[in-house]
């Protein structure tokens, strides 16, 4: 790189800062709004300098919003760990259902295979509101409305294909013949599956695993429409903080930071896998 | 330890029928016999590995081991070790690690494994990259590897898939005499797949010559360059290749004369008792033939078949000389140094012992020199 001019270096400067100015900007602006005052916030014109508080988070951990308008009781912390536990389980139930699948679509070509691949992964193309009308009644006459079994059932929609489709990239990396190899001294399918298949895959697993609970943590309108508040994740619980009296926006905030701080940890600290999952998985092939 | 295998009537067929790679594949190969799988690309010679293997299921026929009928079996359960084109050495183990894999799973004490491993190794000449991973190693090192990890354990049958493809030619040479003599040592009926002759003359015992899925010939490397069963065979064994000449018969009770093809009337005559009577019974008048002819066979003269110089070359230990006869090329051999210009004309002399005779229709031989195929 020694041989990029000094103009390519400013401009090059220049244009990786206007690209972290877009994205992390908005980042910015919420931690700050997250320990400031509705009246902070809202004073025109808006400014940095401000007296920072602690009482939005405060208020989000202690469950008890008091505001002018009266008192709210607000289920927060009970959504952040429904939130946690609906993505860990979907990626938990995705990965045992997904990987088996992943390997049988990568090694073994059956009638309707790539069909069936392809329907899996048309589920991501499709609007989510297609799906979750019909999804609505049925679950009703089912009883699984507002259940965490029904939740984990529809975040498959979101977890199972992705995980399908990258992990079926790394299986089909994986030369066939060192598990030929390994089969034919003396080892049998699964077992040859479990030791040679998955272990050589972990990398793509991992990071499919990892995308897929990002995806599963973000996800708002399944829940919105399936789910009522003691079931519903951060990103609907932090609807609750548009009252009829208002609308707080640092208690807004502020469940926003909470929120976005466990997959922004698991994000930065994943990262090379994630990027090597993604480039070398998926797109391969 | 080792054991027969016979291959009876092995079709494959991949797909929804739309290719037969192998056809009606027979063949058997001795306890302690080493036999080469020798043919050119998808001529069926690496399917019928794998069906033995048990990588690709029997389509019809049987694959039996010692009397075993094994083609049904997992591949687990036939005893039988591989060493594989593509290496396929486990990624996170060492060198040492994959070719022990084996053998620690089988529970033998570990002073024993140590042995054979550094043996193994020893033999391969990859001892002092035994503790690397394979990603930090060459593709010759990584194949040694891959064989020694197939020939260390101890198996019916051993079945080897272009086992030396990736490495120098010295080491080749080296390695072909080594592992000759562990396989002999140990008995071990083996299986090679190649498509270099000179491995599969240096190493087996048998050779069967494979194309477009059909055996076409299963004998020793001395056999098939003398007696090669068809005009595929004679061709595709030898080095530089057998000269081919479209020619018609005719026999007029004093001489047996062959009319080359597309010549204004160029003969091969030759005298009637040079060929046995079987032989000229076999050879009817106007019979399309095609005569094959070894380059060293063809003996430049006084007289003969005259040919145009092509090119003339002198390696230091032999002469190659390209003639062109009836607008095809005639390549003659030879273990004296000539000189003659490109252009020039030359007389060619075969002979009649030398003459391959196939029929033009099937390519199947009639006769090699003066006897009867």
């Amino acid at each position: 790189m020694d041989h990029t001019s000094t103009l390519e270096q400013v401009i090059r400067g220049v244009l990786i800062t206007c690209v972290l100015v877009f994205f992390l900007f908005p980042i910015f602006w919420i931690v700050l709004m997250s320990f400031q005052t509705n009246e902070t916030i809202l004073r025109i014109p808006p400014s940095i300098v401000f007296e920072p508080t602690l009482s939005n988070y405060s208020a989000l951990i202690t469950g008890r919003l008091e505001s002018a308008a009266g008192n709210l009781d607000i289920a927060f912390m009970k959504n952040l760990w429904n939130s946690f536990f609906l993505s860990a389980s979907s990626v938990l139930i995705a990965l045992v259902l997904g990987i088996p699948a992943a390997y049988a679509f990568a090694r073994f070509r059956f009638r309707l295979g790539e069909d069936i691949a392809f329907t899996l992964l048309s589920f991501r193309f499709a609007p989510p509101l297609l799906v979750l009308l019909p999804l609505s009644l049925y679950f009703k006459q089912l009883g699984l409305t507002n259940t965490y079994i029904g939740l984990i059932w529809v975040y498959q929609l979101i977890c199972l294909p992705l995980i399908l489709w990258i992990v079926r990239g790394y299986f089909e990396d994986i030369s066939p013949d060192i598990e030929h190899a390994y089969r034919i001294s003396g080892n049998s399918w699964l077992k040859t599956f479990w030791k040679i298949a998955v272990p050589l895959a972990k990398p793509g697993i991992a990071a499919a695993g990892l995308l897929a609970f990002i995806f599963a943590w973000n996800n708002f309108v399944f829940a919105l429409i399936l789910a009522s508040a003691d079931k519903q994740p951060v990103t609907v619980g932090a609807l609750a903080f548009v009252t009829a009296s208002g609308i707080q926006y640092g208690q807004i905030a502020a469940a926003i930071v909470l929120s976005i701080a466990p997959t922004l940890a698991l994000a930065l600290y994943a990262q090379r896998y994630l990027v090597e999952g993604l480039s070398l998985g998926a797109v391969k092939g | 330890m080792s054991s027969e295998l016979v291959l009876q009537n092995v079709d494959k067929i991949y797909g929804a029928g739309t290719v037969h790679a192998v056809k009606d594949l027979s063949f058997t190969v001795k306890p302690g016999e080493i036999t080469a799988l020798l043919g050119s690309s998808g001529c069926g010679k690496t399917s019928t590995l794998r069906m033995i293997a048990g990588f690709e299921t029997v389509t019809n026929g049987a694959i039996a081991l010692d009397g075993r009928a094994i083609h049904e079996l997992a591949p687990a359960q036939r005893g039988v070790a591989m060493a594989f084109e593509t290496y396929s050495l486990y990624p996170p183990l060492t060198l040492a690690e994959n070719i022990s894999f084996a053998l620690k799973a089988q529970k033998l004490p570990s002073a024993d494994v140590d042995k054979r491993v550094k043996a193994m190794a020893e033999m391969l000449e990859i001892g002092d990259v035994l503790h690397k991973y394979p990603s930090s190693v060459s593709g010759g090192q990584q194949q040694r590897a891959s064989l020694g990890r197939a020939l260390v354990r101890k198996a019916g049958l051993y079945l080897l898939d272009e086992p030396m493809g990736q490495l120098e030619p010295q080491l080749r040479a080296v390695l072909r005499g080594r592992i000759k003599h562990y396989l002999r040592e140990h008995h071990c009926t083996t299986i090679l797949v190649t498509h270099d002759q000179t491995e599969a003359n240096a190493l087996a015992d048998r050779i069967a010559v494979m194309e477009g899925g059909v055996l076409q010939q299963y004998a020793t490397p001395a056999e098939l360059k003398v007696r090669p069963a068809n005009l595929f065979v004679g061709t595709f064994i030898g080095e530089p290749p057998m000269n081919v000449l479209p020619v018609r018969v005719k026999d007029n009770g004093q001489t047996i004369d062959f009319v080359l093809e597309g010549s204004d009337g160029q003969v091969l005559s030759y005298a009637a008792q040079d060929f046995p009577d079987a032989v000229r019974r076999r050879l009817k008048n106007d019979d399309g033939l095609v005569l094959g002819v070894r380059p060293h066979a063809v003996h430049i003269g006084k007289k003969g078949l005259m040919a145009r110089v092509v090119t003339c070359q002198w390696l230091g230990d032999q002469t190659h000389i390209a003639a062109e006869i009836a607008g095809r090329t005639v390549v003659s051999v030879s273990h004296e140094q000539i000189k003659a210009a490109p252009g020039s004309s030359l007389f060619l002399r075969i002979a009649p012992q030398d003459l391959h005779i196939f029929a033009a229709d099937s390519g199947a031989a009639i006769a090699h020199g003066a006897e009867l195929a």
